[in-house]
């Protein structure tokens, strides 16, 4: 059983971004970047499935700019077997990265697809469902476990209330919440060897895709300051403010 | 140019969010439909159609659309694109689960989480955590949104809509919901509660998270939340996390126990109306944030508080 992991470059998390002075878009000059966490979640999930003796084969792919080469190393590094970067240096929207991925799985004919339930930068929350429809097969977002069986994989699902679990007809994609696994530190042996591992790179071209954006962005902003900071000096003064200051309790 | 609300519902009742998701629609001009598709679901559907600005509600009812997935759903929903120039649902892990999955099928890119909307394809929505604000127009001929319900005022009652049966799409058999651990609470829903409890790592433990959040969330009928570092140490259920990758709440008082206010946890709840905060840490960025910060020992100042309430 093969499974493709897609793996997102992002600003890494404790980064504080910068909104450029004239708002045109975000600092991302100089900045950290990383795999998106999401996405490590869902590298680790393959790796333990070919652990456990379940799949036999892990893919990691992304899309993006060369340098996006570094993030699928981190992914080799992390137990998965070769990778496919799809380069381009155009923006690549959430729509177009689905439609890419879907013509990988075209030639790669996975049974399970695992990406990150969304970026941390864009926070879009999107891709995976939208691969599962293109793919036209089902879809198990915000997954906190998964079972693999016969021709079908179990998801539970992180819901409103609590969990759902879902029986998924495999081929299926899946998408990752925060708590289905722990991932693994990379070692450096691990780090040595993923240098070794096989990474093609295509193009949408070549892979016959129109990536063009149908979003435009623009009036990049930081969102109003809150004017916080302030301290109480006991239970009943903080009681007495919230009574009669703000006036957010009876 | 009309609009097209997907409702979440228990069959009776409409979800938190879909009155919020009506007003976005609402303001993004035209007619506002509300799709009420599952199974048994006609007294929901009676609730869509009291709500204010809608003018018509479809009904859709088959098994298939009982358990709300978003395979069967986002197969009906794109044979209505002639009718139809905005989608919209709230989002909750339902709408999230099915939006985008509808935006692949009719080829429209969707536009998540919106705060604003402008004009009829300008809408504005929050990336990197809320750190930053951003004007996303859509070239797309029909747009695809899920809507951000604190940031929208709910839809009220009143109103009078038709009701329209419509015909429902084929069963793709592709997924069955096997099994549910949905725990019934007493208090408020999280993300529609006036008044919000949450605790962090600081807690210590389960038991100390319950035996000192609860009293003060019952003397102020509060929903309780929680930090990622609480949720993922087991102190509380996963579905009480407030933060980027969780719950966005707003509510009038938001009142944060040791949690030190990672800003992965501050974007779910920056913008609530009041913010206390009480942590024995005076530099922690929680208080950066609150409207009242009350340094101490939270074993002290909870229980206080609520004798000091009254509780």
């Amino acid at each position: 059983m093969k499974v493709i992991v897609p793996v997102k470059r992002v600003i890494d998390y404790n980064v504080k971004v910068r909104v450029k002075s004239d708002g045109s878009g975000v600092d991302l000059a100089n900045v950290k970047m990383a795999v998106n966490p999401f996405d490590e979640i869902a590298v680790e999930e393959a790796v333990r499935l070919k652990e456990a003796g379940i799949a036999t084969e892990v893919v990691a792919v992304s899309c993006g700019p060369s340098v996006c080469q570094e993030s699928l190393r981190t992914a080799l590094a992390l137990g998965a077997d070769r990778a496919i970067l799809v380069e381009s240096d155009s923006e690549l929207q959430p729509l177009a990265v689905a439609k890419l991925l879907k013509a990988v799985c075209d030639k790669e004919q996975p049974t399970l697809v695992i990406c990150g339930k969304q970026a941390i930068d864009d926070d879009a929350n999107q891709t995976g469902q939208m691969l599962a429809a293109l793919m036209n097969r089902p879809q198990g977002t915000f997954a906190s476990k998964l079972v693999l069986g016969d021709g079908k994989v179990q998801v539970t699902r992180e819901v409103d209330g609590g969990l759902e679990t879902v029986e998924l007809m495999l081929p299926a994609v899946i998408t990752t919440d925060l708590r289905l696994n722990e991932p693994r530190y990379a070692t450096l042996p691990n780090i040595m060897k993923a240098k070794k591992k096989p990474l093609e790179t295509t193009t949408p071209a070549a892979l016959g895709v129109d990536v063009a954006p149908r979003l435009s962005h623009s009036r990049f902003a930081e969102p109003p300051k809150r004017a916080g900071g302030k301290k109480v000096a006991d239970v009943a003064d903080l009681v007495d403010k919230l009574r009669n200051e703000a006036k957010v309790i009876a | 140019m009309t609009a097209l609300v997907i409702a979440e519902h228990d069959n009776n009742e409409l979800k938190p969010g879909v009155a919020q998701a009506v007003s976005a629609a609402g303001q993004a001009g035209g007619e506002t439909h509300v799709l009420v598709a599952g199974a048994h679901c006609a007294g929901a559907a009676a609730a869509a159609a009291r709500l204010q600005g809608v003018s018509r509600v479809l009904l859709c009812e088959a098994s298939h659309y009982a358990d709300g997935g978003a395979e069967c759903l986002a197969a009906l929903l794109a044979t209505l694109t002639s009718r139809y120039s905005h989608f919209l649902a709230a989002a909750t892990p339902f709408g999230k689960n099915l939006m985008p999955r509808l935006g692949a099928l009719i080829d429209v890119a969707p536009i998540s989480e919106i705060v604003a909307v402008e004009g009829p394809s300008s809408f504005v929505r929050p990336i990197y955590a809320g750190n930053v604000l951003v004007k996303v127009d859509s070239a797309d001929a029909i747009k695809v949104l899920t809507v951000r319900a604190t940031a929208f005022s709910a839809a009220g009652g009143g109103g009078t809509a038709d009701i329209e049966t419509l015909p429902a799409g084929p069963d793709l058999a592709m997924s069955r919901v096997v099994g549910r651990e949905i725990v019934k609470s007493e208090r408020p829903e999280l993300t529609a509660a006036r008044v919000v409890v949450s605790g962090g790592r600081g807690m210590g433990s389960g038991e100390n998270y319950h035996k000192v959040l609860e009293p003060l969330a019952d003397r102020l009928g509060a929903a309780l939340g929680a930090s990622r570092a609480a949720v993922d140490a087991g102190f509380a259920p996963n579905d009480y996390q407030v933060g980027q990758t969780g719950k966005i709440v707003a509510p009038e008082l938001y009142i944060a126990v040791g949690i030190s206010g990672a800003i992965q946890h501050l974007a779910g709840m920056k913008d609530s109306k009041v913010i206390v905060a009480i942590n024995k840490d005076p530099d922690a960025p929680i208080h950066q944030v609150a409207d009242y910060g009350l340094v101490g020992d939270l074993f002290e100042a909870v229980p206080a508080l609520v004798k000091e309430l009254g509780g």
